[in-house]
């Protein structure tokens, strides 16, 4: 019975084609840099999946911020480890984009015909960025504060927008409880369904053109 | 796999990521099962003995009223709830003491002693109970809760048993 029921999903979804062009497409001779995208897909979700998990007990208010981190990371079981591994899998996914996008330039993988597939990933990167400035702000306590206070006045600084671009950012002309709010909305919405839309476009993309070849002396 | 016992590089990787992601999986996944239901699985807030009132302060065929507050941890947050009630002595015997919860059994409001009616009286749906909290009129579907244990201290205070939750 199981067989039928596969055989009628694969006949409608195309198992063999999905695992083909996702799990098993031909590669050229490659090296473990060429890995980091896929460390950077699996810290994705891994943060996702933590980040998730969190909200069941974050409350980004600046009456509780403090203190529901403070249970989570003391009241709730395993709250350290949850909250461990989203706090460093944050540094981490930086890191790893970081260095994934170092190896794509300088096996010029950015070059026809993926040229967009490397523009996508420079949206990647910045995101993956916002995400660690919005998050960096949620635990509400002095490094926080300050950071935010820093990384939202130096926005201010742009020639002519600066101030919007503040206001825009802070909800208002100072750090408060709208900051707090809009930073966590930013943080486990906006710029996670952004993240997802970009990575299945360069998903597609690497899919469609699959990976370069790593350069040769003549290339 | 096969017959042969020697294994392909294809179903090595296979089986490596296999295991390697089902470890990452529980690593991960068992603690969040437990980090999701942690406050199902905490204990309320605490039982404890509550002092009420001095019993010399109790008379016979006058409801004693006395209030308390309970206050209880939830996760970063403190909610004190208060609860009160009524030490009714029967007759001179220090044993023949009801302590009735003034919470009415109808729809949880406050009830009070009315010494003109002789009765605790509900002020939401008119609700009357006797002074040994009986059932007298109005919609009630059973008598006013009992504090079962109490006891009197060496000083001559009454204290009840709170149980929490």
């Amino acid at each position: 019975m199981w067989k039928n029921i596969y055989l009628w999903l694969d006949e409608r979804i195309g198992f063999n084609d999905l695992y083909t062009s996702l799990l098993d497409r031909p590669e050229p001779k490659t090296t473990w840099w060429n890995t980091l995208g896929s460390a950077s897909m699996f810290l994705f979700v891994l943060q996702g999946l933590t980040g998730i998990f969190l909200t069941v007990y974050y409350t980004p208010s600046p009456d509780h911020a403090y203190d529901s981190i403070n249970y989570i990371m003391q009241g709730v079981a395993f709250g350290w480890l949850i909250r461990g591994i989203h706090h460093w899998g944050a540094t981490l996914m930086v890191l790893v984009v970081f260095i994934h996008m170092l190896r794509v330039f300088y096996t010029a993988s950015f070059k026809y015909p993926r040229e967009l597939t490397w523009l996508i990933g420079i949206g990647l990167f910045l995101t993956t960025l916002g995400m660690g400035f919005t998050g960096y702000l949620l635990p509400w306590n002095q490094k926080a504060y300050w950071a935010t206070t820093v990384g939202t006045q130096i926005a201010g600084t742009a020639p002519f927008l600066g101030e919007f671009i503040l206001k825009a950012l802070r909800g208002g002309p100072d750090l408060s409880a709208l900051t707090l709010q809009r930073f966590f909305s930013a943080h486990i919405w906006i710029i996670p369904a952004i993240l997802a839309a970009l990575i299945g476009v360069h998903l597609f993309l690497i899919i469609k053109h699959g990976e370069s070849h790593w350069p040769k002396k003549d290339d | 796999m096969s017959d042969s016992h020697e294994l392909s590089r294809r179903d090595f990787i296979k089986v490596t990521t296999g295991i390697v992601g089902g470890l990452i999986g529980a690593i991960i996944g068992l603690p969040s099962v437990f980090y999701l239901i942690d406050p199902a699985l905490q204990e309320g807030g605490k039982d404890a003995w509550v002092p009420i009132g001095k019993f010399e302060d109790m008379q016979v065929g006058t409801p004693y009223p006395f209030s308390f507050t309970r206050v209880q941890v939830n996760g970063w947050e403190r909610t004190a709830s208060s609860f009160g009630g009524y030490a009714v002595r029967k007759s001179d015997s220090p044993d023949d003491l009801l302590i009735l919860n003034s919470k009415c059994t109808h729809l949880a409001c406050t009830v009070n002693w009315s010494a003109e009616a002789q009765a605790y009286l509900c002020p939401c749906h008119d609700a009357k109970f006797s002074m040994e909290g009986e059932v007298v009129d109005g919609p009630p579907p059973r008598a006013l809760d009992i504090y079962e244990e109490h006891r009197i201290s060496e000083d001559g205070i009454i204290e009840i048993f709170f149980k929490a939750g």
